[in-house]
């Protein structure tokens, strides 16, 4: 022992020293800083989305519009790739060598070590045989969804459809949706979105340094299920929709059919269509450019969005609106010597026929426009009001049919129509002395006015239930909920008594059903239809022949209207369409003579295209109108007044 | 002396609470290394294909080397010191030639599956050499060139690791100026000086170098006017501040032009120069990640995400003690850090209570080599002193490391149980 001894504590101290460091590091480290803890778990946990299935829709009697059919992604981890049998690969995918390695250089560029899409969407059919050879493939692995399906191929431009989304939509939605999710883009798959997508459910999946899955966490404490979207049942009637895009094959137009007492749509028909399954899988692309580039524009959503001067079915409304204003009743009586004399009798807007002393009701079944045009008068410049009031007046009494602004379907796209206010004629005319003579064009509906089909229909809608209507709707149930929403359910006045209907009522049923009325060839036994042939003006070329009815005349159960673009005259076309279409409706059977349904399914009134000449439908849809989701400018309807010189049905 | 702990059974009395310290790393070590290596589809505790299950082979085979060294007679290590001494230094040099080349390092020579890595070996052989040539000077007052002489023993180990090249097994010889601070070739002021020059190197990395020199010049001026009235503090005040700052040059100019890129970056990290939690700082960070996530009573056995995950590269070897920091928490790590102290304190009782100076010399050297492993090894997974591959003696996986501290600790209870039989 010497004197160096003690320096054995100094040693000793040293130890202690460094060790009391260490475990003031761990102290501050393990209790102190909780950071550590959320980098462990953000480490290892990854959050994997599970997609629910979208929800379906039905038709009212509960069968499929549009269901899910499962499709498989096949997924590929570059990294665990090894003795690939790249032909066979090749053959079963169905891609060529180039494909082969232009999608493996994808993927390897995303990662390595992470799963990702090599091909997607294959079907079912190839899948079958794929999956035998899947064991060969390491690395190659199968991840199924569902994409939509639509079983009759009908109503495409109702179901719409769905698509991935983009930058837009992701910043929109604040984040909820992430890229390749799928979103409803048109029709009922954009309005209802909300519903259809259902909820996503989490997985917590643990992941080990290399990012492979190592198992789920906390055994699934924290993951939640997904939930498949609600059920939608629509209010068409399946049966109904396949008839009816039947008769309007190879024809411009629009049908749409309401059930008055509801407001529920039975049918809604936008022709030219499409088959609704080519909005799906690989072919998606290429048919998307088809469907754009088609000059027909089927895309277009003609009910709700085409507009047309609405012709003779006007002649209800104006009917209606002067009785309740008190400038006619049933009893008054025009005399029409063939025409309407205006203007201080220089202009003349004329009739088809010369029916001297003519009673409201003779009016309506003859669509008199003499009587209209005095009628029209009356309110405008009979009121002891200045002449702009008194046309804001009728324009307000117009409106409340569901005129000049959209009716609230839902559906996106829908178009106001088109109704001038006073002050449109006002600044026109340049000061505020016009009269009726100055658009007495509108008395029966024709020359600065637009009107959707869905509108027309909805006119119909009105009188058949003498007075009201509910806002027309293609969705009637979600899911166990019998209503869609609450604004379906409200009934709507059109502001016109109830009393007031009668004799327009009887007006429409006599053109159907006495010899001699418009519609008298496509009367239907046993039911007592009422109606009317129209003719929608087309400044550019042959006009739209126009049918719009309901039946039976007491308690209605349908009402509807029929435009074909360029048929001119409306009874040769619309007139049996829409007669066959209530008569299935009603009665389940057609009685209409073969020859004439032979005539409607064959006929081909498509406009003949001559290559580098911009067409009819062109014109009239206008080609501005490629994304149905963009509003289409308004596009005024203008007629000059001499083309209505002689204008008459 | 009686002490419950020992008995007679290797002809003295042997220290039974160092060897149930020693057992109980050990263990604690298998246990871990078992949950660092887990394979959930081949949970069999004996496995032979894994480090857990050749651990336990190591284990098995460190018992009987610890009792085998028990029972051969102390002065054969004494006498054949020169011989072991002479022995790794070939190995040493033979891993230069045939040596197989791991992560960067070519430190392992292949026998078998088994690989040896000569380094570790070197350091007990050091020791046993050192332990010998002090003790023959112990007589006489220490004096300079037995301390450079012993220098070059330890030296000469040192050249042949620093040329694989494994800094970090370089570095733990000189943990042994702990030695020659206890036998007097070192004083106080010296030690003091050489912590100083430490505490310089890292703050002159840490901060710029005009900085550090600053602040050491208005030290030195304080001082100045502290001991105004003592000139001859005043002069050393003086030189000492001179030397410093010489230092820091050299610190600056070793740093810039010796220090291979590696080492500057894991010095970089500590330091926090470097923020870069992808690239190379990745094992630090995730070490840390580990440690820290372990919180209080830490996640429990085989629970840990980190380490079940491989996050951690290396983990059953150097960084170990993240396995033991996420699974055990704080309280496993302050049971870990409470048994390596009790040791190390253990073992500077052990030396003391020796009656030669060579039992006294090499129980020393081994509480240093051990001390200088425990501290930079775990020092190195919570990030306060650079990343440099050393394992944490008897827990770290592999057999050279294993066996190597376990006879060195045992030659130590062999002397100490037989400290009555040696001249």
């Amino acid at each position: 022992m010497n004197g160096l001894f003690e320096r054995k504590y100094i040693i000793q101290g040293i130890f202690i020293a460094v060790a009391i460091v260490i475990a003031s590091r761990l102290f501050y480290l393990q209790l102190i800083d909780e950071t550590y803890l959320l980098s462990a778990n953000n480490n290892v946990l990854r959050k994997m989305v599970i997609y629910p299935a979208r929800g379906v829709i039905l038709d009212r009697e509960g069968k499929v519009l549009v269901q899910n059919e499962p499709v498989y992604d096949l997924l590929v981890t570059p990294r665990e790739v090894v003795d690939l049998d790249t032909a066979l690969l090749c053959e079963l995918v169905g891609i060529d060598r180039e494909g082969f390695e232009r999608r493996m250089t994808t993927a390897r560029n995303y990662s390595p070590y992470k799963a990702s899409q090599f091909e997607k969407q294959i079907p079912a059919s190839a899948y079958a045989k794929l999956q035998e050879h899947l064991y060969k493939f390491r690395g190659f692995y199968v991840q199924n969804r569902t994409v939509r399906n639509y079983p009759d191929s009908i109503a495409a431009q109702f179901l719409g459809y769905i698509q991935e989304v983009n930058d837009r939509d992701i910043e929109r939605s604040n984040k909820f949706y992430r890229p390749g999710d799928y979103i409803g883009a048109t029709g009922v798959e954009s309005a209802y979105e909300e519903l259809l997508r259902g909820q996503r459910g989490v997985k917590n999946v643990m992941v080990d340094a290399f990012n492979r899955p190592q198992g789920v966490f906390a055994e699934g404490k924290y993951d939640t299920l997904a939930v498949a979207g609600d059920e939608l049942v629509s209010s068409l009637d399946k049966e109904l929709q396949v008839l009816a895009e039947k008769l309007m094959r190879n024809k411009i137009g629009s049908v749409v059919a309401i059930e008055p007492a509801t407001g529920e749509i039975l049918t809604f028909v936008s022709s030219p269509s499409y088959d609704p399954n080519m909005m799906v899988g690989r072919e998606r692309g290429n048919n998307y450019m088809k469907l754009l580039n088609d000059p027909f524009k089927p895309m277009f959503i003609r009910p709700i969005q085409a507009q047309y001067p609405p012709g003779s079915i006007f002649k209800v409304v104006n009917a209606l609106t002067a009785q309740q204003a008190g400038m006619i009743d049933e009893h008054t009586i025009f005399n029409c010597p063939g025409g309407y004399r205006y203007g201080g009798g220089r202009a003349i807007m004329r009739c088809t026929h010369v029916d001297g002393s003519i009673p409201l009701v003779t009016a309506i079944q003859r669509s008199c426009n003499t009587y209209f045009g005095y009628s029209y008068a009356r309110m405008i410049d009979h009121r002891n009001l200045p002449t702009a009031e008194a046309y804001t007046l009728w324009r307000n009494a117009v409106m409340k049919f569901g005129i000049g602004e959209s009716l609230g379907i839902d559906l996106p796209g829908e178009k106001s129509g088109l109704l001038p206010t006073a002050d449109y004629y006002t600044k026109r005319y340049g000061n505020a002395r016009w009269g009726s003579g100055f658009n007495i064009s509108l008395s029966i509906g024709q020359g600065e006015m637009g009107v959707t089909p869905l509108q027309m229909a909805n006119i119909m809608a009105i009188v058949a239930n003498r007075g009201f209507y509910y806002r027309p709707h293609l969705i009637k149930a979600i899911g166990e909920k019998k209503i869609a929403k609450p604004e379906f359910t409200e009934k709507i006045s059109a502001g016109v008594d109830a009393k007031y209907y009668e004799p327009v009522v009887e007006g429409l049923s006599r053109a159907v059903n006495v010899p001699g009325g418009t519609g008298y060839s496509v009367r239907i036994a046993d039911i007592e239809m009422c109606g009317k042939t129209g003719t929608a003006q087309n400044p550019h070329g042959a006009d739209h022949a126009v049918f719009f009815a309901f039946a039976p005349r007491d308690n209605p159960k349908i009402a509807i209207a029929v435009v074909v673009e360029n048929a001119g005259y409306g009874g040769v076309w619309a007139g049996p369409i829409a007669s066959m279409l209530i008569e299935q409706y009603i009665k389940d059977t057609i009685t209409l003579p073969k020859y004439i349904q032979d005539r409607i399914f064959n006929a081909d009134l498509l406009p003949k295209l001559e290559t580098g000449k911009s067409t009819e439908a062109d014109k009239v849809t206008s080609s501005r109108r490629a994304d149905p989701r963009k509003d289409p400018e308004e596009e005024p309807l203008f007629v000059h007044h001499r083309i209505l010189a002689n204008r008459h049905d | 002396m009686t002490n419950p702990h020992r008995n007679k059974l290797f002809g003295g009395e042997v220290d039974w609470f160092t060897i149930l310290l020693w057992l109980l790393l050990c263990v604690i070590g298998w246990f871990n290394i078992h949950a660092a290596v887990f394979d959930p589809e081949h949970p069999g505790l004996f496995n032979m294909n894994t480090n857990y299950g050749k651990q336990s082979i190591y284990i098995f085979s460190a018992m009987i080397i610890a009792a085998t060294i028990l029972i051969v007679d102390a002065k054969f290590y004494s006498s054949f010191s020169p011989v072991f001494y002479a022995i790794t230094i070939l190995l040493l040099i033979a891993v230069l030639i045939v040596g197989r080349n791991v992560g960067g390092n070519q430190a392992w020579i292949p026998i078998g599956s088994f690989r040896l890595q000569p380094s570790e070996f070197a350091k007990l052989a050091t020791c046993l050499l050192l332990a010998r040539f002090l003790s023959a000077h112990s007589n006489k007052s220490p004096n300079l060139k037995t301390l450079l002489v012993g220098a070059v023993v330890i030296m000469l180990p040192v050249v042949l690791v620093l040329l694989q090249p494994d800094t970090g097994s370089a570095l733990a010889f000189f943990a042994l100026v702990f030695v020659f601070y206890r036998e007097g070739y070192i004083s106080g002021p010296w030690m003091l000086f050489g912590a100083l020059a430490i505490l310089l190197f890292v703050l002159t990395l840490a901060f710029n170098q005009w900085a550090v020199i600053a602040v050491a010049a208005a030290i030195t001026g304080l001082g100045i006017y502290y001991f105004r009235r003592k000139r001859k503090i005043i002069t050393s005040l003086v030189i000492l501040f001179v030397i410093s700052a010489t230092y820091v040059f050299c610190v600056e100019f070793v740093y810039d032009n010796i220090l291979q890129s590696h080492q500057r970056d894991r010095i970089n990290l500590i330091l926090g120069q470097m923020d870069d939690p992808r690239g190379i700082g990745y094992q630090l960070n995730q070490s840390k990640i580990a440690i820290g996530s372990g919180q209080f009573w830490g996640k429990g056995y085989l629970q840990g995400t980190q380490t079940k995950y491989n996050f951690v590269p290396d983990q059953s070897t150097d960084f170990i003690f993240c396995t033991i920091g996420e699974e055990w928490g704080f309280v496993g790590s302050m049971v870990v850090i409470g048994i390596y102290l009790t040791l190390l304190l253990r073992i500077v009782n052990i030396a003391e209570r020796q009656r030669t100076a060579f039992a006294r010399i090499y129980a020393y050297g081994v509480a240093s080599i051990l001390f200088f492993h425990f501290a930079i090894n775990i020092g190195m997974t919570i990030g306060i002193v650079p990343i440099i591959g050393i394992p944490l003696p008897f827990i770290s996986y592999g057999g050279s490391s294993l066996w190597s501290f376990t006879i060195l600790l045992f030659i130590m209870l062999k002397f100490d149980a037989n400290k009555k039989g040696i001249a």
